[in-house]
């Protein structure tokens, strides 16, 4: 059966050692500059260094350029996917059309990825971003797997869609934690505040602890638990998805090195010997479970869970 | 690539004046809401169908309701346009053709739009229909603002986070309408990119089921060694990040100046007495200001009626930089209007004197209520004695939708509105 890529975030040129090691295919990777989320920063050397590092072992490397953008960038967009074209990235995420019209005139062979996070909802917005320029889109988190098939099935543009780790719930470009603290008149957190990825909103009616992180890009809420789906990978693989990804945001990267290692397991049992698969999967999402940090439960997400409007 | 702007003042008679008067685009939840809003000085009005649009549960317009919103704003050459701006998923895909088709057909003059699936299947189906795009796409910067133009887009609606300044940039790098928001409740999110209500409660923020999450009280901690503590001390109000409401009032005379097409009330959900309090406001100080613009000034009487309305605190947002703390609201939820509609003037007869008015909210002879409309200075009265249709006195108009009469010294017209001040009852 076909194998999907397997994306992963590392947290350095290190850790992507590591997760080479562990069997990851592919890493996102970027500066909160451009790119949203990321699970760390990485300087343009970096980026460099990742990607001759990645090259040497025939994986892939996406460079971020996800953020929603405001004039003052605007004009720096096109060195930036310059320099992404120089040292032979392997494809640039975005959301802005922004980057997509400074993709054309600085980086034309440049791969792109659409992926705004939230909006990503049906087959025909994924086909046409590729229409416009786009080789692949990343689905909305809040999609079931019934939904996502449907998708894949009707998509003329590759397909990703993440597989564990925690969400982006909420982006304001307001700066909440430093006004609430701000408002309480503590400016001792404010300093702190940019190093500090550790705070979470407690939500006592649905008993929910949201991480909540500020930086360049504003104000950032993350779902309450962490998505895994180790066990919930066949049908998908079936359809054909392009590319799992496994978000390491606000992990420690022993976790997220340990969770490539059995979803790279799960890929290739579940696309050699299903049903080995099958006899396995539950004993992965047991370990899984195991490394989970106190407030971090787990959950399937959208994919088996109906909202309503 | 600069563009010449459509020419923003010219001189006449010795006196700059502005030529190019921008929009006022009001918000209508339903048919009356439509007609008030039209009748008190909106340009266009923004209504939601029975898909596709983001306010589950604001009334919302059928076809045929189209229709007649149409027909009624035509005979004040005012425009009505319909809100189509969910994320859709492919359930949404079947239906969407005929459900433009329609809104087509009743002569609706743009939609407004966030999904690249409602865009391009309105530019098959209903050519005729101009296409805006939604705050949902959370427009930011003049090369996207470029790349929806040429996508055929007719205006774009721009994301609240936007400063004046940026818009300036925007109108000069790109010919394209825009139309921006100035008064009423924002996301404290870039639009469209919030799903707090999809894991809150299980409802689809993006296709109109928001159950305003944001708005809620949350307790801050902090991890530290796997230990949580509290960031906030006894007696402190929670963490919020509910948004004070926008009023930009006082930058008016900027946004006329930078040749923005349209000025948006928000408010799909308000009252009448909402829409035409906003909208006569917000009329009288962009006539104010394109009629002399060299003399214009905030009157107190505007900023006091619009207070009248109010239902949360205001702040001036995005449009003058980025709002700090004092632009939240920390431990409380908003707060009741001073004022509450009271009636709405059905007929005025001027021999008798005599208003016959639909009573919105008890009142009582030896009241104090103020009138309002559109083409009218306020005043106020105190009520003396109330009769009912058949003509017996009452001694309170007590019941919502009763046809009451009384006498009004002060001319009225239909569609006038009676309000009461709240601590007055």
């Amino acid at each position: 059966m076909h194998k999907p890529e397997l994306l992963v975030t590392p947290m350095s040129v290190l850790h992507m050692e590591q997760l080479i090691e562990a069997g990851a295919d592919a890493f996102v990777i970027g500066e909160q500059r451009y790119g949203l989320r990321l699970a760390a920063e990485f300087s343009k050397d970096d980026v460099a260094q990742a990607v001759s590092l990645a090259h040497e072992h025939q994986k892939k490397v996406y460079v971020a350029m996800n953020g929603i953008f405001h004039n003052d960038k605007v004009e720096e967009l096109n060195d930036y996917l310059s320099f992404c074209q120089e040292i032979q990235a392997d494809g640039v995420i975005f959301g802005d059309p922004a980057v997509l019209m400074a993709a054309r005139e600085s980086a034309p062979d440049m791969p792109l990825h659409w992926n705004t996070e939230t909006t990503a909802t049906n087959y025909f917005t994924c086909n046409y971003w590729g229409e416009k320029g786009a080789k692949r889109s990343v689905l909305a988190r809040e999609l079931s797997m019934d939904a996502i098939v449907e998708i894949k099935e009707n998509a003329n543009v590759e397909i990703e869609v993440q597989v564990h780790g925690m969400t982006c719930m909420f982006q304001s470009k307001r700066s909440l934690l430093g006004n609430y603290f701000l408002y309480q008149g503590k400016a001792m957190e404010i300093e702190n505040r940019k190093q500090n990825k550790n705070m979470l909103l407690h939500d006592d009616e649905r008993n929910n602890k949201y991480p909540i992180f500020e930086d360049e890009n504003g104000t950032h809420i993350m779902s309450p638990n962490d998505m895994c789906i180790i066990d919930e990978l066949s049908e998908m693989m079936e359809a054909g998805v392009d590319s799992f990804k496994i978000d390491g945001i606000l992990q420690e990267p022993d976790y997220v090195t340990a969770v490539t290692a059995l979803y790279r397991k799960a890929i290739d049992l579940a696309a050699d010997q299903p049903e080995e698969y099958e006899a396995q999967k539950d004993e992965w999402l047991e370990q899984i479970e195991k490394m989970q940090q106190p407030h971090r439960p787990l959950d399937t997400g959208f994919f088996f869970k109906e909202t309503v409007y | 690539m600069t563009n010449m702007i459509d020419k923003i003042s010219a001189i006449k008679d010795g006196k700059r004046v502005i030529v190019k008067k921008p929009e006022l685009l009001a918000p209508a939840g339903n048919l009356e809401k439509l007609k008030v809003a039209v009748h008190y000085g909106a340009d266009a009005v923004f209504i939601g169908g029975q898909e596709y649009g983001l306010r589950s549960n604001a009334g919302n317009f059928t076809i045929e309701e189209m229709k007649e919103g149409v027909e009624f704003a035509k005979k004040y050459g005012a425009k009505i346009y319909v809100t189509t701006n969910i994320f859709a998923h492919n359930e949404n895909i079947d239906g969407l053709e005929d459900y433009l088709r329609g809104i087509a057909s009743a002569g609706v003059a743009g939609i407004i739009v966030a999904d690249p699936l409602i865009i391009e299947t309105c530019k098959r189906v209903a050519p005729e229909v101009e296409v805006h795009l939604s705050t949902q796409q959370s427009l930011s910067n003049w090369k996207a603002v470029q790349f929806w133009k040429e996508e055929g887009l007719h205006r774009v609606v721009l994301a609240r986070e936007t400063s004046g300044d940026e818009i300036q940039e925007m109108k000069e790098k790109v010919d394209i309408e825009i139309e921006t928001f100035i008064h009423g409740a924002m996301c404290i999110a870039y639009s469209g990119r919030c799903v707090l209500s999809n894991h809150m409660t299980a409802r689809d923020s993006n296709r109109g089921g928001c159950c305003q999450s944001c708005r809620w009280d949350y307790d801050l901690y902090a991890v530290e060694d796997g230990q949580e503590q509290a960031l906030y001390s006894e007696g402190d109000a929670p963490f919020a990040m509910s948004p004070k409401d926008l009023k930009l009032i006082e930058s008016i005379p900027r946004m006329i100046e930078l040749g923005i097409d349209s000025l948006k009330i928000e408010g799909r959900m308000k009252s009448i007495h909402y829409v035409a309090t906003v909208v006569s406001v917000y009329r009288k100080v962009i006539d104010a200001y394109c009629e002399d613009p060299e003399n214009f000034k905030i009157k107190k009487e505007w900023l006091e009626e619009l207070d009248k309305c109010a239902n949360r605190d205001t702040a001036t947002a995005f449009f003058e930089g980025v709002p700090g703390h004092e632009e939240q609201m920390f431990g409380e939820h908003g707060k009741n209007t001073k004022f509450d509609f009271a009636g709405l003037v059905l007929d005025y007869n001027e021999e008798s004197k005599m208003v016959t008015l639909q009573q919105r909210n008890y009142f009582k002879p030896g009241q104090e209520i103020e009138f309002f409309g559109p083409d009218m200075d306020n005043f106020t009265q105190v009520v003396e004695t109330i009769w009912d249709e058949r003509g017996n006195e009452l001694d309170a108009a007590r019941h919502p939708l009763q046809i009451v009469r009384f006498k009004v010294d002060q001319p009225l017209r239909p569609l006038n509105m009676m309000r009461k001040e709240l601590s007055a009852k």
